[in-house]
């Protein structure tokens, strides 16, 4: 194509086509329909919230009140301390229950899958209510030496105070998931990668401990953020054997008051904000790890940002590229 | 001339597929020896028995004069538990078509990895001896990259430095350039060829019949488990005794 009839202003030449090196200057398609569709989503969010806020029957001065209130925040505290308690045993459980399911031995095998098969298979609040209970099965633990009196001996009721049984109910019910999600992450590494390691002579327990689990944990991580959030929010149901969590004290207090809604606010509001934080903190994570390079995914703020930001970048001429 | 590699009578089935029909083969040490033949003839499987990847049903199979993944105890023959296995196996490195270097570690730690932790060897000597293999296969300047940040060739060259730091009697190559752009196949035959000049002991299976003609002191020609044809690459390649060889290379070079 001849560049010499080509004018600077029009970057077009006689016969219609653009010369090299010109930036294409188009009118972007338009979407209206989206700007209906996000007018009509908004309009109806607002009148929702202004519904809620404005509504006659919630004081929310009583929702700032009881936010920090001595006994809510000592139920928070609880909540969290059963949280940590909770992951910590589902975690190391579930690896223990994982490779017993990818052991070589049948029969820790099958104990693996009959764990997995049951604490899944129950429901959660069921189990919590069951370990609460569990002195009518045993009255007392007994560990003695046999034939010596050298032991341990206790009433189980004073052992398994409701926030034993809550911590054990949660723990051993997490470590069911933990294992089905550690289990995933170990198969997800290829074949290939322990077949490399054994023809250098590697022995199974170093393949595992060095070329298989810090790959799987790329995968694990995700999924066990999402078992974290979860697990959060599922200490709530031992309000059940009152076990004084953050639910169980809001229940409390409205039980007196009747401020029922009010208290239950004050309660999600809690629930949001340790969400928010451990969403934004596995965030952190998921980076520092690079998950995957091709779905790395920004957070929503920043996703907004960025597409706002898009929007308003001007484009160079193609000299300064 | 010793024997690096004896294969003896060896059969193999998968189900009721019989994928390696009474094999033999013996490679002496230092000779190369390329394994030819369509994919679905037993070549790759062949090569896995040599390390005892694969299980075989009949035969023996011996490395070094010792025999592989079985030991006779007073008289009779007992499976090898896998931790001894697992050691027997640095004696044979493998070099992937897949490359399968460690995507957790960089180009060093990969060639280091099996010194440390399988020879016991310090780490600071064995880091000074991986950087001389890397220097070797071409990739003094790479030792910090991870495998994701190289290309394939790359990649290869680094599993062929992993293969080498086990100073094993053999190195088995399982179609080393087969997953590779074209224009990176000939930095890894490259590096091959001069491991083959020092005298490395090497089993490649591949499909590039230049290569097996330049390079191998012997080819084995494989179909359908058994092994067709085994001489002077010469020979085999110019002048086939068995007409299916002849009838695979006229379709490898067409």
């Amino acid at each position: 194509m001849s560049n010499s009839q080509t004018t600077a202003e029009s970057g077009v030449d006689a016969s219609g086509e653009r010369a090299h090196g010109e930036l294409i200057r188009a009118v972007p398609a338009r979407y209206p329909g989206r700007w209906v569709v996000g007018v009509i989503a908004v309009a109806f969010a607002v009148f929702v919230i202004q519904a809620i806020i404005r509504s006659p029957n919630i004081d929310w001065g009583e929702v700032g009140h009881y936010l920090t209130y001595p006994t809510i925040l000592k139920g928070l505290l609880l909540t969290i301390e059963l949280t940590f308690v909770g992951m910590a045993i589902g975690v190391l459980g579930g690896i223990l229950l994982a490779i017993m399911r990818l052991s070589a031995n049948p029969v820790l095998r099958a104990i693996s899958w009959v764990y997995i098969w049951f604490f899944r298979g129950t429901p959660l609040l069921i189990q919590i209510i069951f370990w609460f209970n569990i002195s009518l099965i045993f009255p007392r633990i007994i560990l003695v030496i046999p034939g010596t009196d050298f032991g341990y001996r206790e009433m189980t009721n004073s052992l398994v105070t409701a926030t034993v049984a809550a911590i054990l109910a949660l723990g051993l019910n997490e470590a069911a998931y933990m294992a089905e999600i550690v289990r995933g992450g170990l198969n997800s590494v290829d074949q290939g990668q322990e077949e490399a390691a054994s023809s250098i002579g590697l022995s199974r327990w170093q393949t595992m401990r060095l070329v298989v689990l810090p790959q799987a944990i790329r995968t694990i991580i995700p999924p066990t953020g999402n078992e974290f959030i979860g697990m959060l929010k599922n200490t709530s149901l031992v309000s059940v054997i009152a076990a004084h969590e953050l639910l169980t004290a809001s229940q409390q207090i409205y039980a007196q008051n009747f401020e029922t809604i009010e208290l239950l606010i004050v309660a999600s509001i809690w629930y949001l904000v340790l969400t928010s934080i451990q969403t934004y903190f596995q965030g952190i994570l998921e980076r520092r790890m690079e998950v995957s390079l091709r779905t790395r995914s920004e957070s929503m703020p920043r996703q907004l940002w960025n597409s706002w930001q898009a929007r308003r970048r001007p484009i160079s001429n193609v000299s300064d590229w | 001339m010793t024997t690096a590699v004896e294969v003896r009578h060896v059969y193999k089935r998968f189900g009721s597929l019989v994928v390696l029909r009474d094999v033999s083969l013996q490679v002496q040490k230092g000779e190369v020896v390329c394994l030819l033949g369509p994919s679905g003839s037993g070549k790759t499987t062949l090569l896995r028995t040599i390390n005892h990847l694969e299980r075989i049903d009949a035969g023996e199979i011996y490395v070094g004069g010792k025999l592989v993944g079985y030991e006779y105890r007073k008289g009779r023959l007992h499976e090898l538990k896998e931790k001894a296995v697992a050691h027997d196996r640095r004696r044979t490195t493998m070099v992937f078509q897949h490359f399968n270097l460690f995507p957790n570690m960089t180009a060093l730690d990969n060639v280091a990895i099996g010194p440390r932790k399988v020879e016991g060897l310090p780490r600071a000597k064995a880091y000074d001896q991986a950087r001389e293999l890397l220097s070797l296969v071409g990739l003094a300047d790479r030792a910090d990259a991870y495998p994701k940040q190289m290309s394939g060739g790359q990649q290869q060259r680094v599993a062929i430095a992993r293969a080498l730091a086990m100073e094993p009697e053999v190195i088995l190559f399982d179609e080393p350039t087969s997953a590779l752009d074209p224009e990176l196949v000939g930095e890894v035959l490259r590096v091959i060829r001069e491991l083959a000049d020092r005298g490395m002991t090497m089993v490649v299976v591949t499909h590039e019949i230049a290569f097996a003609r330049d390079l191998a002191d012997r080819v084995v020609v494989m179909m359908d488990g058994s092994v067709i044809e085994d001489g002077d690459p010469r020979r085999v390649l110019d002048a086939p005794t068995d007409s299916r060889t002849a009838r695979f290379l006229s379709l490898q070079t067409a």
